[in-house]
């Protein structure tokens, strides 16, 4: 980093630091009182459509021009505006207000040597704030001193990354030792980075003035502040100095407005309106010029019009701009507040949903982003994480491999494995040295519940699950008090002392630790990890061979294994090797990697004590959800930092890939750009060789290809993406994940991330639709997606209900909500053709409103309850999910056809009316609500014919609507004042008004109606098949229900031995002999046999299906 | 997100923090309604052949008798339409028919027979007609004031209707507008026999804009004083009120051929009966083309003569029958049980789609 952006923070000095960095004052607000309205109105004014409407609204007010009250547009838009400012100002309030509470919260702060209670947004940087356990932490300290004698203290991060253990914080070794009393006077200056949002990392130095201890500068690190928002728990008190606050804290930098993200659905209402606007200019073009036409000519000798004969200047243009204004209304006003609504109330709907309740943790789903839930109904790529999103992600230790004795095999559990708990019981030293790695090796907390119990604060599963099975072989990791750890075995109590943690990094792949033996002094070395990242490490004479073995014979049963190594070290190559980390550790520079350079040192002629093997339980109905999800046509990519045998077991045992001959796996390796060159080209060969066969083919990458794939043969594995349903990318970096969704995004897929850690939050950012899974790795995840669910399997209720609803349900609103602007907007059209084409408005002011804001917005908002084909239906007939996917309800195609029904109608409503009040009829007024009356009628109908199921709401809605109409007309009708004083009620009288209504009806509806049911007959969609089938009751459920069965691994995956990669052959060897009826047994014989193959098959496979 | 830990903070000392947050994740756990479940019990129909085909018929059942009612009560309305703006002119003005009508100087009047074919029960209906007269126009449909109409406190508010809208002296003119000044002036006297028969021009306008739309306190004022005389002149003695003529006339036509009420005789036309109507031709529409027609009517349930509805009614409701025929055949030959699940394949358009 530069220099220059780095911060000198004055501990304890009152004067220098108050004016160089903000105080503690947290502000979310978008807001203040006095820029609201500007602020405000400016951005809703940078939307084109508002600026469009404010436009016409402004143009409205040439009382020369328009052609009925300005009030019509000022109206809607004023109430538009109104209401997407109230919820603005609402949301900023809020945020006001929880940041009021933040700020005024008191804290002790030293100001001139005392400790005094201030509000937290008067601390300032330098300033030492104390806490207290239990409290929130105000902002960014470094600590000084706490309330252990070790100086540690535990925090609570949950806030800030969603992970619910406790971590341990220690303060600088610098101010180790300094009195309580002192800590009030301690001065020293603290250089550190400029603000920034990384909560992982915090490389700083301290220097003590004296009298402090000043002996050189001590570095700082992650572990030596504690950030705001975080708790202090099991520390009476801690004290810290403030180095970042406010804004600036980790947590401030890190709160970002996310970038808003658009539909596919939105995208194509935009284009539509795009269409419809220069639709719209050349309507107004064509007619002006008509217009201006008739004036000079006709219009001159009309005598009684009394035009002048020189008209000012503008006078060319008075004409076009009425009839902009009179089409005005062919963009519905209200279509971005309608859609906006019956958004929230989609995710709502998600949020309410019971059946996607996790029932272990009553954690509901929850959309957080409320505007996109049409995509899901639109995915047709889903990139998913391995470990807690399809697994459970709570790890079992299920076998064990100490020093070559096989544990577990038999049984499928090593802890009740007998020869293994003879040999505990034994006191076996190589079984109790492997038994210690288990259990202190880590960075665990034990903590004392009040009935004696010791409950594990783990940061790692796999850490607690090696822990709990050490304590189940009778050695109890007891008391980590500071430094010294205590573990129990048998009945003797053993104490530690940790030296040093070398900590597990995703590059190193192991973690260790350092730790003396506080009974003989003996200095030992433990290690954990990936085995590739212990068993080269081995020391000279150890044969690996057996590891080697265990590792394949678990990985192939898709357990994660860990290797565990010890070695024990001398004093003075500790010591020599200490100083080289210490100074590793506080340089300021590449810090990391230089710290994992000092530890490679260290960790060599391992002494190689055994496997573990821990199993990460699929989740309930994984299979399932991804072979109905596969049916309904979306492709899988599995993103894993897993093995690559762990990978294709998990994914193997989920109905991921098939196995053999179903399905096969093309594998993409080598190290060299040359050698993945060949590979990719030699899987995409093979790829469009069998693309017309009905196989399942998948690939599989791992990390390291991937970077070369993506970085040299960027094309090719574009193409290779495109042709593959499937695949499995292994030992994948957070940062490929984000790669591959990009790849797959600039593709114009729609794609859907899934995961449950923080390694995925940026491929959930990334993608179109980001889910969260609230799980056991925290809420990171979850936080930064726009939907968080309990479990996987929701997945499928996720998109095939919620997502497919509300795609159908915004396409009927969208088209609707033109069809009804342009069904007005045509008849005031055709009236101008016989008014002169001088642009009257045949509708007056009031109706005009009304019939945008009122009439026609009511019964189309309740479509959000129509349901067009039954869960069940949908969930046994996933393909149906191929419309939505496609775009088939809204695209030109679609709304072209709800043109054309605009204009049939507004030709029926128009023809009908000016002829059935012809001659001593014709009254302006009378003719304007017949031809009104038509519309509303026609759209009852309309919303009738195309509503698929009726709740009492809809009815009350639609017919309600109606009849509002009426009052609402009656009443106008009533007021002297008013345009159409009696009218309503003289119209109601005669019979020839209801004649001419019904005919308009008959007329409108009744070829819709016949085109409905002569498609919906002969050519029905498929949708269309399955409502007949499933309101005839008929025999549609061929597919029994499929129930999510819990599934153990081993049952699934012993019989699929597969071919290792280490035979380096690209395309696998069938994975199974023929056998085609091993698979799914379900379905077999019925009539819908094909129902079972997935939905990419070729034409011909299809055909012969059918013939069966 | 500061403040979220904030609930479980209370709790949290051993180890007590995951009961605590489980019970606050507990209270979000929706409440089941069939509302929130989007279960709520609803009738899905759907389009069966006998639902639709018996909506078909019942339509065409319906509509054949009413559109032969309409009909046959417009075929009894007995209706004289006489177009009298060629015949009216003198022969020498044949060819400069504008010079005629703009002329004060010569003779307006002009006398025309009309034979009544059937007989024409009272009250018989005095229409004239107007064609090609946009009283639409934007520009003339909006050149009035109805408050200024209403009441004479606002007789200054004449600020929609220009050009008509004070005189030159800048005095407001009552009532004001395009409308108002372009007043239709012909007038028809109507004899049987040589015998005269009243017209009754009362209750011809409509009785809501007597008595809120037209003050009974407005009386005519600067009426066509200006320079430009369009239409006819209103006695300034009587109010506005009462001025029916006038009402009728601001009523205005939503189409360019309209008619519009000139008066009631209350007593019956036998059969064959000559009508002489002596007309005075005063109305300008000879500048644009616009013909001049005189109708004497009888009215019926649906209004006057008027086929439209009666043809419309009959010519859907066929339809609707011939559609029900069509597609009971359809069903008939080429059968296709709903629902069928052989329709159900799913193959054609995924390999389409994603290439």
């Amino acid at each position: 980093m530069l220099i220059t952006m780095k911060r000198y923070i004055y501990i304890n000095d009152d004067e220098i630091s108050h004016d160089l960095y903000c105080d503690n004052r947290i502000s979310n607000r978008k807001y203040t009182l006095l820029n609201f309205l500007p602020k405000n109105l400016w951005e809703q004014f940078s939307r084109f459509m508002n600026q469009y409407f404010l436009l016409i609204a402004c143009l409205q007010l040439w009382p020369l021009i328009t052609p009925v009250n300005p009030a019509s547009t000022w109206g809607p838009l004023i109430f538009i505006f109104a209401v997407s400012a109230t919820k603005e100002a609402w949301d900023d309030y809020n945020r006001y207000l929880s940041d009021r509470k933040a700020n005024e919260k008191e804290v002790w702060v030293v100001r001139q040597g005392i400790r005094k209670h201030v509000q937290a947004q008067d601390i300032h940087v330098g300033n030492i704030v104390w806490i207290r356990e239990n409290d929130e932490v105000p902002c960014d300290l470094v600590l000084l001193g706490s309330s252990d004698p070790q100086g540690v203290c535990y925090i609570e991060t949950a806030a800030l990354d969603g992970e619910t253990d406790l971590k341990t914080r220690v303060i600088p070794s610098a101010c180790m030792g300094i009195e309580y009393e002192l800590l009030h006077k301690i001065k020293g200056v603290i250089e550190c980075h400029s603000p920034d949002k990384d909560i992982r990392r915090f490389d700083a130095n301290l220097r003590l003035f004296p009298p402090f201890l000043d002996n050189d500068l001590c570095p700082l690190t992650i572990t030596n502040t504690i950030l705001q928002s975080c708790y202090l728990r099991n520390t009476e008190w801690a004290c810290g100095v403030a180095v970042y606050t406010g804004n600036e804290t980790k947590l401030g930098m890190s709160r970002g407005i996310p970038e808003p993200k658009l539909t596919a659905v939105d995208a194509t209402i935009d284009k539509l309106t795009g269409a419809i606007f220069i639709f719209q200019i050349v309507v107004v073009i064509v007619l002006g010029i008509a217009g201006n036409v008739w004036k000079d000519t006709e219009a001159r000798k009309q005598w009684y019009v009394h035009y002048p004969m020189e008209g000012p200047w503008f006078e060319l243009l008075i004409i076009p701009l009425r009839f902009e204004l009179l089409c005005s209304i062919m963009i519905p006003i209200s279509i971005k507040v309608s859609l906006d609504l019956v958004k929230s109330l989609y995710a709502k709907f998600i949020d309410w949903d019971n059946k996607m309740i996790d029932q272990e943790t009553c954690t509901p789903s929850h959309a957080t982003n409320t505007a996109i839930s049409e995509d899901l109904g639109q995915v047709e790529y889903i990139l998913t994480d391995k470990t807690g999103t399809l697994t459970e992600n709570k790890m079992i230790f299920r076998r064990c491999c100490i020093n070559g004795v096989f544990y577990g095999n038999e049984s499928g559990d090593a802890l009740k494995d007998a020869e293994l708990i003879d040999a505990v019981s034994s006191g076996s030293a190589d079984v109790v040295r492997f038994l210690t790695v288990m259990a202190i090796c880590n960075t665990v907390i034990p903590v004392k519940s009040k009935s004696g119990d010791i409950l594990y604060k783990a940061q790692s599963q796999d850490e607690d699950a090696l822990v709990h099975a050490a304590v189940q072989l009778h050695m109890v990791f007891v008391n980590r008090n500071a430094n010294i750890l205590e573990i129990k075995f048998n009945a003797s109590t053993i104490q530690y002392e940790v030296l040093e943690t070398l900590e597990f990094t995703s590059d190193r792949k192991r973690m260790s630790v350092v730790v003396k033996n506080c009974q003989n002094g003996r200095i030992l070395l433990l290690s954990k990890g990936a085995d590739e990242a212990i068993l080269p490490y081995a020391c000279a004479g150890q044969q690996t061979r057996a590891f080697l073995e265990a590792v394949e014979q678990y990985t192939q049963l898709g357990l994660r294994t860990l290797c565990l190594a010890w070695r024990e070290l001398k004093e003075d190559e500790y010591r020599e090797w200490s100083l080289l980390l210490k100074e590793a550790s506080s340089t300021l520079v590449d810090r990391e990697w230089r710290i994992a350079e000092v530890c490679q040192r260290l960790e060599h002629d391992l002494e190689i004590l055994g496997v573990t093997a821990i199993e990460d339980r699929l989740q309930d109905g994984v299979p399932e959800t991804i072979e109905t999800l596969r049916k309904a046509g979306i492709n899988f990519w599995m993103l894993t930092g897993d093995k690559q045998n762990t990978a294709i077991q998990i994914a193997l045992s989920c109905n991921f890939i098939s196995p053999e001959p179903k399905g096969q796996l093309l594998s993409i390796d080598g190290r060299t750009e040359d050698e993945v060159h060949r590979s990719l080209e030699r899987v995409l060969l093979t790829m469009r060789i069998t693309m017309s066969e009905p196989k399942d083919l998948a690939f599989v990458v791992d990390g390291w290809a991937l970077e070369i794939a993506l970085k040299y043969y960027r094309k090719a594995f574009t193409e290779l993406a495109i042709l593959s349903r499937t695949a499995i990318c292994c030992r994948v970096t957070p940062s490929q994940k984000a790669q591959l969704v990009e790849l797959l995004k600039s593709c114009d897929y729609r794609t859907l991330a899934i995961g449950d850690g923080g390694n995925d939050v940026r491929m959930i950012q990334q993608a179109d639709i980001g889910v969260g899974i609230s799980g056991r790795e925290g809420l990171q995840a979850a936080r930064a997606a726009d939907y968080s669910i309990g479990k996987f399997r929701f997945l499928k209720r996720l998109i095939l209900v919620h997502g497919r609803y509300s795609y159908n349900r915004t396409a009927f609103l969208a088209q609707y909500s033109f069809y009804k602007s342009l069904l007005i907007c045509f008849i005031q059209i055709f009236f101008s053709f016989i008014s002169g084409v001088s642009g009257t408005s045949l509708f007056n002011s009031v109706s005009l409103m009304a019939y945008n804001v009122f009439y026609t917005s009511i019964p189309v908002l309740v479509s959000v309850l129509d349901k067009d084909l039954g869960e069940e239906t949908v969930m046994q007939h996933p393909q149906i999910l191929f419309y939505c996917q496609a775009g088939r309800l809204l695209n030109p195609s679609t709304f072209a056809g709800w043109f054309g029904r605009s204009l049939f109608h507004a030709l029926v409503v128009f023809v009908i009316s000016i002829n059935a009040y012809a001659y001593e009829k014709s009254e302006m007024e009378e003719v304007s609500m017949v031809a009104l009356s038509g519309c509303i009628w026609l759209q009852v109908f309309v919303v009738t014919l195309e509503t698929n199921s009726f709740t009492t709401l809809q009815h009350i809605a639609i017919w309600g609507n109606l009849v509002a109409f009426y009052l609402i007309n009656w009443i106008f009708s009533a007021v002297p004042s008013s345009g159409m004083y009696t009218i309503m009620f003289r119209l109601c009288r005669q019979p020839s008004y209801w004649t001419t209504v019904f005919l308009i009806v008959a007329a409108g509806m009744g070829p819709i109606l016949a085109l409905k049911y002569f498609r919906y007959t002969y050519r029905p969609s498929k949708i269309n098949t399955l409502q007949q089938a499933e309101r005839m009751g008929g025999p549609i459920l061929s597919i029994g229900s499929i129930e999510p069965q819990p599934r153990s691994l081993e049952k699934d995956v012993s019989p699929l031995s597969i071919t290792l990669p280490k035979n380096r052959n690209p395309v696998f060897e069938p994975l199974l002999s023929d056998s085609p009826n091993t698979r799914r047994s379900f379905g077999s014989g019925t009539p819908f046999d094909f129902f079972q193959s997935p939905s990419r098959l070729s034409l011909s496979y299809a055909r012969n299906c059918k013939d069966n | 997100m500061a403040l979220k830990g904030e609930t479980s903070s209370g709790g949290a000392r051993d180890g007590t923090s995951d009961s605590s947050s489980a019970a606050r994740r507990n209270s979000k756990k929706p409440k089941y309604s069939r509302f929130t479940q989007q279960e709520l019990p609803a009738c899905k129909p759907i389009l069966t052949p006998a639902w639709v085909i018996t909506t078909f018929i019942s339509i065409g059942i319906i509509f054949i008798p009413i559109g032969l009612a309409s009909l046959f009560a417009s075929e009894r309305v007995v209706e004289i339409v006489d177009r009298y703006d060629e015949d009216c002119v003198p022969l020498n003005y044949t060819y400069n028919k504008l010079a005629y009508i703009q002329s004060s100087e010569t003779n307006k009047t002009c006398t025309k027979r009309l034979i009544v074919s059937k007989q024409m029960k009272s009250p018989v209906y005095i229409y004239y007609q107007l064609d090609n007269f946009y009283q639409n126009h934007r520009r003339y449909v909006k050149s009035r004031s109805d408050k200024q109409l209403r009441s004479k406190a606002s007789e200054d508010v004449t600020s929609t209707c220009k050009p008509e809208a004070v005189t030159e002296n800048n005095s407001p003119i009552v009532p004001c507008g395009l409308i108002a000044w372009s007043l239709f002036n012909d007038t028809y006297g109507f004899s049987v026999k040589n015998k005269v028969i009243e017209v009754s021009k009362k209750n011809i306008a409509w009785k809501s804009d007597q008595e809120s739309k037209f003050g009974s306190d407005v009386y005519p004022k600067n009426f066509q004083s200006g320079g430009l005389i369009g239409g006819a002149k209103l006695n300034a003695s009587i109010p506005l009120s009462e001025q029916e003529d006038l009402i009728v006339w601001m009523r205005t036509a939503a189409l360019p051929t309209f008619r519009k009420l000139y008066g009631k005789i209350e007593t019956d036309l036998e059969a064959n009966d000559e009508v002489t109507v002596v007309i005075q031709n005063n109305y300008n529409t000879y500048s644009f083309g616009g013909k001049k027609r005189l109708v004497l009517s009888t009215t019926s349930w649906i209004g006057g003569k008027n086929d439209f509805l009666g043809v419309a009614y009959l010519t859907v409701g066929g339809l609707c029958l011939f559609l029900a025929i069509s597609f009971i055949l359809l069903y008939v030959i080429k059968p296709r049980p709903l629902g069928d699940p052989s329709y159900l394949s799913w193959n054609r358009g995924h390999t389409s789609s994603t290439f």
